[in-house]
């Protein structure tokens, strides 16, 4: 099996640069297991993080076409031993059948679950974690029958001692709305 | 403050701002309004009515490979648009700086699926640099200075502007600041002085250092200083088709073509040098062959502006990232002066071979029929290294680029990457419109003719002087080729019955003559070149002619075969 890769992108929050990100992974044939937009610590960038399932190599190629886009600033690459990384799971479940269950509060502390929300009819049940510990409660939910379960993208920061993107960004001496506009 | 002005004013105000004195174009409904405010500065810009969107975007090519500035194209919304997207994907593969302007349709109608609506800019994302929707008329001043700044600087290439019919009618106080500088957008990368002392200490090591230049020293117009560095260097050198004329073609140190049907020493060397300089170009797989055994041997130096192409293809072992207009002369220093005429010897030994077994018989075939080779050698004995030749895509355009000499920069402009048939006619178009002064051939077989035939309307109309040499072997030569070496003479689908090219050329007011026999031949070139206007060469070649030598798809360079197998 390839390595998991998470590529993060710094870029301009411009209409259309997701699609010329992402046409870039379709050319060569790459799948994105996980893609999640959001800003960035720094005003005005936002920050596009990106799970793939690659050899190094391809993923340096594919990182460096991401970096030639007009609007990008700056692409990085990781290994999860670089990243603290973290997704969000949501689950659905019957509140009938979790009523009637004997093991439901050992589930929720074993994962270290939360509730988010109890109705009548359902209840909504959150974790966060990495994607096998969202995986696992999706599996013991399962026998009270799950109505809706949605996981989220990776989200990650580095554990670098160096900020590589505000270190980037002093070397070419960024200015704040420094655009031609 | 300043008088407001309409959107489709402030298009054409922004392009005289960047100095833009032609546009190729196509009016039609959604572009209308830019057009009608083009009749207002016909003193400034010239509009050049093609007869189809994909002959202006190939005019523009031609224009801007010949001159050094933008090429600037425009057509309407959908498929005036969409008749673009060849010469886009052309321009950006070449690498070559494009404006292309179209029409939308107004921006409320947007993704209704109105008339003439495509979108355009989702479609030429990934064969632009750069490409923007305008739907506000205040939009168009900065967004014009951005494309113009994107499409010439750093590696260049084409820009799509698509602007929405009513952003055309709208009015915006206009006031035009030319862009140097966008802040996620590095166009000539920092240079790293560690990297040039490695790279000339590695060259001043060499035994058998070997130069392989591309485009990118035109593109960076660098040609002068890597002429000094290459004769500091002693080092023989080789071009990609898209690197010739950068270095005049009787230079002592240039040795001739790489790739596929380039010359036969300049191939094999690459897996016998010790050190491989590769300077602007980015080892495309025509050039490498196989790239399991391609220069195992050697280390690799790799100049480059871009750098997405280093370590693409073939692995670097010094990548001196930056524009070799800045990096040759900072290499140059670094350097000592060397003298490699026993290494030269060996490319000049491997070319007497090739002479005796290829060139010879291609300049002075015995056959009784005309061949591709002599015409171009013919014609080049004419031109004597001054003019520019255009070419069309296949055999001809092999030999063309083989046998074409040089002694000015720019004078070579052929399809490379993309290998677009029916490029060459309106490039050609484009060449003699960006270099009015200069004599501009072009060479085009009966195929690729006929892809773009409609063009000659257009050179007529403009009174162009385009000398047109066709030469006509009622084949696809090229794809017969390949049927013949490599598909079992099985020739499906590559003959042509043609019609009559002089009477059609006759009907769209450009004289010709067809020449049928090899004592014919001097005298119509001549007359080609003698008439004042655009003409029309028609040759008859011998249909089984090939193009040797040839590193075969999948073939290691250092077993480019010299010449056919007698089967």
């Amino acid at each position: 099996m390839k390595p998991i890769y998470t590529i993060t992108a710094f870029s301009e929050n411009h209409i259309g640069l997701l699609n010329r990100i992402t046409i870039i992974f379709t050319r060569r044939q790459v799948n994105i297991e996980t893609l999640t937009v959001s800003q960035s610590a720094i005003p005005g960038i936002h920050k596009f993080t990106i799970v793939v399932r690659e050899d190094k190599d391809k993923v340096e190629k594919v990182v460096k076409q991401i970096e030639k886009q007009v609007e990008v600033l700056k692409a990085f690459y990781h290994p999860d031993e670089e990243i603290v990384h973290q997704e969000i799971a949501l689950y659905k479940v019957p509140t009938d059948a979790l009523l009637s269950s004997t093991t439901l509060e050992k589930t929720i502390r074993r994962h270290n679950a939360r509730i988010l929300e109890v109705m009548k009819e359902y209840t909504i049940i959150e974790k966060t974690g990495h994607k096998h510990e969202t995986q696992e409660l999706f599996d013991d939910l399962s026998k009270y029958g799950v109505l809706q379960f949605t996981r989220s993208g990776r989200v990650a920061v580095t554990k670098l001692n160096e900020e590589l993107l505000t270190n980037y960004l002093k070397e070419i001496g960024y200015q704040e709305n420094g655009n031609n506009k | 403050m300043s008088a407001k002005i309409t959107g489709s004013h402030a298009v054409m105000r922004s392009l005289i701002e960047e100095g833009v004195d032609y546009i190729f174009g196509y009016p039609g409904g959604a572009i209308m309004p830019v057009y009608d405010s083009m009749m207002d500065y016909q003193k400034e810009i010239k509009h050049i009515l093609t007869r189809h969107e994909q002959g202006a975007v190939h005019a523009a090519q031609g224009y801007a490979r010949v001159s050094g500035k933008v090429g600037v194209c425009m057509a309407t919304s959908g498929p005036g648009a969409t008749n673009l997207i060849t010469g886009i994907a052309d321009a950006m593969i070449d690498s070559t700086p494009l404006v292309c302007i179209t029409g939308q349709v107004v921006s409320p109608l947007l993704g209704t699926d109105a008339f003439q609506e495509t979108d355009v800019v989702g479609i030429s994302m990934p064969v632009t640099k750069w490409n923007y929707l305008v739907t506000k008329p205040e939009e168009i001043p900065w967004v014009i200075a951005q494309a113009f700044y994107i499409a010439r600087t750093g590696r260049p290439g084409p820009v799509l502007i698509d602007i929405s019919k009513d952003a055309q009618f709208g009015e915006l106080e206009y006031s035009y600041t030319k862009c140097t500088s966008i802040r996620s957008y590095i166009p000539r990368p920092k240079i790293d002085p560690a990297k040039i002392d490695e790279a000339a200490k590695l060259i001043n090591s060499a035994k058998k250092p070997y130069v392989l230049f591309g485009q990118g020293v035109i593109l960076g117009n660098a040609e002068d200083e890597f002429r000094v560095f290459l004769e500091k260097s002693g080092t023989p050198a080789a071009w990609t088709i898209l690197g010739v004329s950068a270095l005049p073609s009787d230079h002592p140190q240039n040795m001739g073509m790489l790739g596929m049907h380039g010359n036969y020493a300049t191939n094999i060397m690459n897996n016998r040098c010790d050190v491989l300089i590769a300077i602007g170009m980015r080892f495309d797989d025509r050039v490498t062959g196989t790239l399991s055994t391609y220069a195992k041997q050697a280390k690799v130096i790799h100049l480059e502006i871009d750098p997405a192409e280093v370590n693409k293809n073939v692995n670097a072992d010094i990548a001196v990232i930056g524009d070799v207009k800045e990096t040759l002369p900072l290499l140059t220093e670094k350097i000592n002066k060397r003298d490699h005429t026993a290494w030269i010897q060996e490319f000049k030994d491997l070319y007497a071979l090739e002479y005796e077994k290829v060139i010879q018989k291609d300049f002075f075939p015995e056959k009784e029929g005309l061949t591709m080779p002599e015409v171009i050698h013919r014609i080049n004995e004419r031109t004597r290294g001054n003019a520019i030749f255009i070419t069309d895509v296949g055999q001809h355009q092999m030999f063309a680029s083989r046998y074409c000499r040089f002694h000015k920069t720019r004078s070579f402009v052929t399809s490379g990457g993309l290998g677009t048939m029916g490029f060459g006619l309106p490039a050609a178009h484009g060449a003699k419109i960006g270099a009015p002064d200069r004599e501009v051939v072009l060479f085009v077989g009966d195929g690729g003719m006929q892809m773009t035939i409609q063009e000659l309307g257009t050179i007529n109309q403009t009174e162009a002087a385009v000398k047109i040499v066709l030469m006509n072997n009622k084949y696809l030569g090229m794809v017969r080729q390949w049927q013949q070496l490599f598909f079992d003479k099985r020739y499906s689908e590559t003959y042509l019955m043609n019609p009559d090219f002089i009477t059609v050329a006759k009907g769209f007011g450009i004289p010709g003559k067809k020449v049928m026999a090899r004592p014919e031949l001097d005298a119509a070139i001549d007359e080609m070149l003698n008439y004042k206007g655009a003409y029309l060469l028609e040759v008859s070649i011998e249909k089984e002619d090939n193009v040797f030598p040839m590193v075969p798809t999948g073939s290691s360079v250092s077993d480019v075969i010299l010449e056919p197998q007698v089967t």
